[in-house]
């Protein structure tokens, strides 16, 4: 049985975690408030764009076969999977759940026999991707120093991205992030980037005039839009990250708060049965006078 | 007169959504008007300014860069990879501009090298232009 003092430490320190459990929770509620905004401030662009590029390739498809990020190279065989994954942890099961899906994908994709390339954006995906499959991890990007993703974050992720395609380093590329539905729901998602998922075509949509070629701006705007695409998902990305961590430290700053409960309850207890037990000595002690 | 349906967005938010009289857009093959009724276009613009006039005959400009226009049957949609009212415009923005586009041309490869050194020289001459 633990001594009164092993108690009082035991519940000073779950006490001080709760402090920090609930300080992190809070910390991540203004940050997810941050995060949704900008996810939301996003969507205009990533509508507008949907829009264009569903036009676009709608266009295309009656003439030309277009250039191979709209198309893809024809083959299917090498895959690149982008893994997006959160920096830090303490937030529940988020980095788990994304990196379970880059595993069956994987997994997956190499049962059919292709060759798969792993990118890991963020630390946590990387550390545990290691572990499986290391030999196909081409490269971890640390956003750990980069306090708000903005646009530019992404570019240079993107140019990389369309710089291995050009070389034919992969036929299909895939994103893989968490989507942010709400705050206790955080979808892992994959989503097809190189060739690109594109919409149905616009009812009504004429045929375009173009400027320039028709190839001169696709050549321009695809590599625009995957950035955008890459933007996108890590923008939902944090705001699921802040997310899943808001409600893991919210439960567990509520069961700090149970155990410290529990175990008040027991150091009172053990206190008064040791007040009883020195009380019972000393009459004990008096009557054998 | 009717207007059309004007937006210019960026990544971050969307800069103007509303009826505009017209629209004169920098385009890479040279400056263009667009007004109510303008026939299917796609074009690439050139850094520079989007004058837009609403319905009510005001003026508003937009420093555009990295930007598409899209002219359709109900409306114009510019999409910016930057775009800023010119009135939060100064010398240290262009120059951050100038300077990314020139890190733009040096990763390039060799066959688009002519379209952003372009890029980069239409900034030089907006730079001059409103004489920063």
């Amino acid at each position: 049985m633990p001594s009164l003092k092993d108690l009082r430490n035991r519940i000073a320190s779950v006490k001080s975690t709760q402090k920090i459990t609930k300080a992190m929770q809070m910390v991540a509620v203004s940050k997810l408030r941050r995060a949704q905004s900008a996810v939301e401030a996003a969507r205009p662009y990533a509508d507008r764009m949907e829009t264009v590029l569903a036009n676009l390739a709608g266009g295309m498809a009656e003439g030309a076969s277009g250039p191979p990020l709209l198309s893809g190279t024809g083959a299917n065989s090498r895959h690149l999977l982008i893994v997006c994954t959160g920096e830090r942890g303490l937030c529940g099961a988020f980095n788990t759940s994304i990196v379970r899906l880059a595993r069956e994908t994987a997994n997956a994709l190499i049962a059919e026999g292709k060759t798969v390339k792993l990118l890991c954006i963020g630390k946590k995906g990387f550390d545990q991707l290691r572990r499986t499959h290391e030999k196909m991890i081409i490269d971890q990007i640390d956003l750990r120093s980069v306090r708000t993703i903005t646009f530019a974050t992404a570019q240079p992720i993107a140019k990389r991205v369309v710089q291995m395609f050009e070389a034919g380093e992969f036929d299909v590329c895939t994103l893989l992030y968490s989507r942010f539905r709400s705050v206790i729901s955080q979808i892992p998602t994959a989503q097809r980037l190189i060739p690109p998922e594109i919409g149905p075509r616009e009812e009504n949509a004429t045929a375009y005039d173009f400027e320039l070629e028709e190839g001169d701006i696709l050549v321009q705007l695809l590599p625009q839009a995957i950035a955008f695409r890459i933007y996108r998902a890590l923008l939902e990305n944090v705001a699921s990250f802040f997310g899943a961590q808001m409600s893991a430290m919210d439960s567990a700053t509520r069961n700090a708060g149970e155990m410290v409960k529990r175990y008040t309850l027991r150091y009172n207890r053990t206190r008064q049965a040791i007040i009883t037990k020195e009380l019972i000595e000393i009459i004990s002690g008096a009557e054998a006078l | 007169m009717a207007g059309f349906h004007f937006e210019l967005v960026a990544p971050g938010k969307l800069i103007f959504s509303g009826q505009a009289e017209s629209v004169l857009a920098p385009g890479s093959e040279g400056d263009f008007l667009v007004l109510h009724d303008h026939a299917p276009v796609m074009a690439l613009l050139r850094p520079g300014v989007v004058d837009v006039e609403d319905t009510a005959g005001q003026h508003s400009r937009f420093f555009v860069r990295g930007g598409f226009a899209d002219v359709r049957a109900h409306g114009l949609i510019v999409l910016a990879e930057t775009a800023i009212p010119t009135g939060e415009l100064d010398a240290a923005r262009l120059d951050q501009e100038i300077h990314d586009t020139e890190e733009d041309l040096a990763d390039a490869p060799d066959e688009q090298k002519a379209l952003w050194q372009e890029k980069l020289d239409h900034l030089r001459e907006l730079k001059s232009a409103m004489k920063l």
